[in-house]
């Protein structure tokens, strides 16, 4: 008896207190933001977040890292389907598709209009908005951490064969990279052929060489696209990366064999690499003690004419199914990562690209892309600008892109290992490519993307 | 008086069972039989629209050739290792039995990898084995070319098998050991003392008496090759080069996880289910025929 009588009357001053101290402070609104980096890049989002938590007091965000994109998108998902979703979430670009089929978000054009926010579209740059907008341009989600691909060279090792400036041609690297190897470098240039590389080597490729990769412009238009990377420029270029890989030209270099690209190139190992803009700030911190280096544009071949490359990283998606309280300080979120202060802080402390033009501006205002550590990275810039997107160039909008890409990996490996022909591999890579994308079709029948 | 409480004979069994039946049902037969719906159907990831397609996932996959090389690098992973891990370990088991100086360190000394998690366990061998560092490193200076596991699949299967029987060596190792301490010294004694050398007593006594270790850890090693061997070639190899090392747990977790296809996972995971059935059932029919229990 006691013991329930003083359960209750503890219970009883619980609820008096609560009552009592809820007019005086009313608690912010949390809401749940889930995102996919992890290591350096997550601490800087965890400052993010507290800079928004004490940017005002009626919301409060709270950031989880989930590891990595793969496992936030499956976590979301089972969230989801357990009716636990957080407001916000980071999905990698090749989630895109999936997610504008999932029904499962709110977007983000409608929350900003919806809560009173006017955000200028036109703003972002078209190469960035347009992967993660409608075909009519409405923005679905916002992007966060873009990127794109560069080469980085070694000065040093160019000077070796007498050039001040980066190969703007393929015929050109082929010749460099020839040079360098009679110079004496064991290893001109490094690349690795896992399921991530589709990014640089085929999706970025194509783009700048306004190649398709799939039917329906890269799948924009429809469910039914198919690949068709088996019979453009594609082909030639993979022909000519196996031909110097034969000629010890390239090395293979992956984590998993004990030194990733990254590594040999800041180590002064390799001369050449293709990787993303946001590695620009791991190479600075890890380079070999007074190695020259630069990056510019991926090369094209001659005589053609280069288009926008495509944007890479993750944008945030708000999810439906969250109270009018919550999708009001996720929009005040979105608001404040918008923000080109917001932007600066996010470029300085990652490597990531501002995604706007007015936080572009504030940037080169600033002096950002003046100082040392950060100069280059406006190259970036210049290659998701270089022409208005075209039907092509918009961006990749394919189903189970995930699983394509791992496809992409095996073929190259097995062209690599010569088990099979370029020809054959990119035949085969075409072929269990559109079984995947035949599947995702039977999975969402009847549906048409936004 | 009476006063013992009595119940009915089968009641007091069912409510004793009841909490043990709950368990079993809600973390093994519910999801079970999820999964072989979700095998019928086309699931979409969000959820909302399901379709029933019958046996159509398992035809997709049967006529993919990825799956059949997939299945073919499974039971090539399961044979070596397990034959492997075996051996080593009883012939580890068979010395360490015999009375030598030191043989509790040994023990110790052995059954340590067992406790060591996949995952740590691979990273460890994914320095060793790099071809570029440590001991490959050395190899291939003298042959060059000879060991690349990024591209030729051959050299990444054997790492991977290298690595899973490293750490089954340990779990053999104890049973092995056990199986060697229960039989009879007498038994061994008496044999020595008929003139038979090591290996006569090897082969004609101790040997027959464990085979009823050998064979249940034959099933055990076979069935955790097919499954356990999952974190050690996702760290590893990823199930490449070029699908080489694409064990059957391994292309289940990156198709349903990682591109979403969770009806072609579960498709795939119910045919494991039956290989790893009908392997158990082939053991023991045929096996087990071999194996004396005292």
């Amino acid at each position: 008896m006691t013991m329930i009588k003083r359960g209750l009357a503890a219970l009883a001053a619980g609820a008096l207190s609560t009552a009592l101290a809820m007019p005086a402070f009313a608690e912010p609104v949390k809401f749940d933001f889930w995102f996919g980096l992890s290591g350096d890049l997550a601490r800087v989002v965890d400052t993010l977040c507290k800079n928004f938590n004490e940017s005002q007091k009626d919301y409060e965000v709270v950031c989880t890292s989930q590891g990595n994109y793969d496992a936030t998108l499956q976590n979301t998902i089972a969230a989801f389907r357990a009716g636990k979703q957080p407001a916000v979430v980071q999905v990698y670009d090749v989630g895109t598709a999936t997610m504008m089929l999932s029904g499962a978000y709110k977007p983000a054009d409608k929350l900003m209009e919806e809560n009173g926010y006017k955000i200028d579209y036109a703003d972002y740059f078209p190469g960035i908005a347009r992967y993660y907008a409608t075909s009519k341009g409405e923005m679905l989600s916002f992007p966060f951490n873009s990127s794109t691909a560069l080469m980085y060279w070694n000065k040093d090792a160019f000077a070796k064969i007498g050039k001040t400036e980066a190969p703007k041609t393929w015929e050109d690297v082929g010749a460099d990279l020839k040079a360098m190897k009679e110079a004496g470098y064991e290893c001109p240039m490094a690349i690795n052929i896992s399921a991530n590389e589709s990014w640089q080597l085929m999706e970025q490729f194509s783009a700048l060489h306004n190649q398709p990769i799939a039917t329906k412009s890269n799948g924009y238009d429809g469910l039914d696209a198919r690949l068709e990377v088996n019979k453009t420029k594609f082909v030639q270029y993979v022909t000519d990366l196996k031909k110097w890989y034969d000629a010890g030209l390239i090395k293979i270099k992956s984590k998993d064999l004990g030194q990733d690209m990254v590594q040999a190139f800041a180590s002064g190992t390799c001369q050449v690499i293709l990787t993303s803009v946001g590695d620009h700030g791991t190479v600075g911190k890890t380079q070999k003690e007074g190695m020259n280096w630069d990056v510019a544009e991926l090369p094209v071949y001659a005589g053609t004419e280069r288009k926008n490359s495509l944007v890479g990283g993750a944008s945030l998606w708000v999810l439906s199914g969250k109270s009018d309280a919550e999708y009001k300080g996720a929009a005040a979120f979105l608001n404040f990562i918008h923000d080109p202060k917001t932007a600066l802080f996010w470029s300085t402390n990652t490597g990531y690209i501002p995604v706007t033009k007015s936080g572009f501006d504030y940037m080169k205002s600033s002096g950002f892309y003046d100082k040392a550590p950060y100069k280059g990275r406006e190259v970036a810039i210049a290659s998701l600008t270089a022409s208005e997107p075209t039907e092509i160039t918009r961006g990749v909008r394919l189903g189970n892109f995930t699983q394509i890409r791992a496809e992409f990996g095996t073929q190259m490996q097995a062209i690599f290992a010569n088990k099979v022909s370029v020809q054959e591999g990119l035949d085969t890579l075409v072929k269990n490519g559109d079984a995947i994308l035949d599947r995702f079709q039977q999975t969402y029948p009847g549906k048409t993307l936004p | 008086m009476e006063k013992r409480v009595t119940f009915g004979k089968w009641t007091i069994g069912i409510l004793f069972a009841v909490p043990q039946l709950l368990l079993i049902f809600t973390f093994f037969y519910w999801p079970a039989g999820q999964a072989v719906y979700w095998s019928l159907t086309l699931q979409q990831p969000w959820g909302g629209g399901n379709i029933w397609v019958g046996l159509d996932n398992f035809r997709s996959i049967l006529s993919n050739a990825d799956y059949w090389n997939s299945i073919t690098a499974s039971l090539i992973f399961a044979g070596i290792s397990t034959g492997l891990a075996m051996f080593i370990a009883l012939v580890l088991a068979a010395l360490t039995d015999r009375q030598l100086a030191g043989s509790r360190l040994y023990r110790v000394v052995l059954i340590w990898p067992y406790g060591i998690a996949a995952p740590a366990l691979a990273m460890a061998f994914r320095f060793i084995l790099a071809p570029e560092a440590g001991f490959m490193a050395v190899v291939n200076r003298v042959w060059p070319g000879f060991w690349d596991p990024g591209l030729d699949g051959a050299d990444a299967m054997a790492s991977i098998i290298v690595a899973f029987s490293w750490k089954y060596v340990g779990y053999n190792f104890i049973f092995f050991l056990a199986a060697f301490q229960a039989i009879p010294r007498s038994l061994i004694e008496a044999a020595a003392m008929d003139g038979s050398g090591v290996i006569r007593r090897f082969r004609d006594i101790q040997f027959p008496l464990i085979t009823p270790t050998i064979f249940f850890l034959l099933v055990i090693n076979i069935t955790e090759s097919f499954q356990d061997s999952f974190g050690i070639v996702d760290i590893m190899t990823a199930g490449g080069p070029a699908n080489a090392t694409n064990l059957m747990v391994y292309k289940i977790y990156s198709d349903g996880f990682k591109g979403l296809d969770y009806s072609g996972a579960a498709a795939q995971s119910i045919i494991l289910m039956l290989l790893i059935i009908v392997l158990t059932i082939f053991q023991f029919r045929f096996i087990e025929r071999r194996v004396h229990y005292r």
